[in-house]
């Protein structure tokens, strides 16, 4: 006779998640896809301001190595009710750093639904997909949802449009300086 | 002149919305729940309210009265959850309505041009003319992108 063994079901496949607050709406992020998670102050000295009228959800720019990362307002990008942020997420694989009020947990999930097809707008790009956690429904971010490529090359032509004029007004001030120099002399 | 789309009776669960009754075939219900929890995020589709938690799904609620009688439901007796046909696959959407619901058997008269997309037949019924809704017109899908975004049309030259 041989032995009953227990039938070992295997492990639920599971993802890591952060889950995190904006305007008081609760939304999830993939672990991995966030490389960094610091505090709005850290920030201050680091940002450049910039400004593109037609992306008010972009106000700073951040220099990282060779990139420059564009800081988003996630409350402007979902269009909730401004709230004053706390947190940065630097999210990995992007140019994006996301302004958040503040993390409520890390946790995990065992299943992503897509998002049903009646959501049909901006929406299917902000999002993987939904997961229900503790009775609850949470949107997971799409972390390459917040800017579009064409949102990154209007803001890196911006962004390159400021260097220049920054260029041509330090040359102008050294040209200035020089004059000023040799009429010292 | 009006044509019956089949002899044979079909089956269809009516809807209350309000004062009206509506009609959606029965093969495309999926079961009647009292109102729960509605979950919501931030999203840009008018007619999708959030989304419900059943049976492990998560379904999108959809609201229609607006289109059908004008007007926003302001108290909902039940979620009737119907399956919505997209072009390679089903999925369910729950639909707010007002009263109970009931399954007849009816002849279905076929639309004609002048009614709107979302009638996709007529019933006659204990005194009343209802319309048999076409979900897919009704309740928002991704053949709304495209009607919102007007497809590229080619260049021409003009003189």
């Amino acid at each position: 006779m041989r032995p009953n063994y227990p039938i070992k079901s295997p492990a639920p496949r599971t993802e890591q998640i952060i889950l995190f607050r904006v305007s008081g709406q609760l939304f999830a992020v993939s672990s991995a896809s966030v490389q960094e998670v610091r505090g709005v102050d850290s920030l201050s000295g680091a940002a450049k301001e910039i400004s593109q009228p037609s992306l008010r959800k972009v106000k700073h720019v951040v220099r990282r190595g060779e990139n420059s990362v564009y800081v988003v307002n996630a409350a402007m990008h979902f269009g909730l009710p401004p709230a004053p942020p706390a947190l940065v997420f630097v999210l990995r694989s992007t140019r994006t750093a996301l302004l958040i009020d503040g993390i409520e947990k890390m946790t995990s999930m065992s299943r992503l639904q897509a998002l049903p097809l009646a959501f049909c707008h901006e929406e299917r790009g902000w999002y993987r997909g939904l997961t229900a956690l503790d009775q609850s429904v949470v949107p997971v971010v799409k972390p390459d949802g917040f800017l579009t490529p064409e949102e990154i090359f209007l803001l890196d032509a911006s962004l390159s449009q400021e260097a220049e004029a920054e260029a041509s007004r330090i040359a102008e001030d050294s040209a200035q300086h020089g004059i000023d120099t040799s009429m010292a002399q | 002149m009006t044509l019956i789309a089949e002899s044979e009776l079909q089956s269809f669960v009516l809807l209350r919305l309000g004062d009206r009754r509506f009609a959606v075939a029965a093969t495309q219900i999926a079961e009647l729940v009292p109102p729960s929890r509605i979950f919501r995020f931030p999203h840009h589709t008018g007619d999708v309210e959030g989304v419900i938690l059943r049976r492990g799904r998560i379904v999108p609620v959809c609201d229609v009265a607006e289109k059908l009688i004008g007007k926003g439901l302001k108290s909902r007796r039940f979620y009737l959850i119907a399956q919505r046909r997209y072009a390679a696959q089903t999925e369910w959407v729950a639909l707010p309505v007002t009263g109970d619901c009931e399954l007849i058997n009816a002849e279905m008269t076929l639309p004609s041009d002048t009614d709107a997309p979302h009638v996709s037949g007529w019933l006659s019924h204990a005194g009343d003319v209802i319309e048999v809704l076409n979900l897919a017109a009704l309740t928002p899908g991704p053949s709304d992108i495209a009607a919102v975004t007007p497809p590229l049309q080619p260049l021409e030259a003009r003189p």
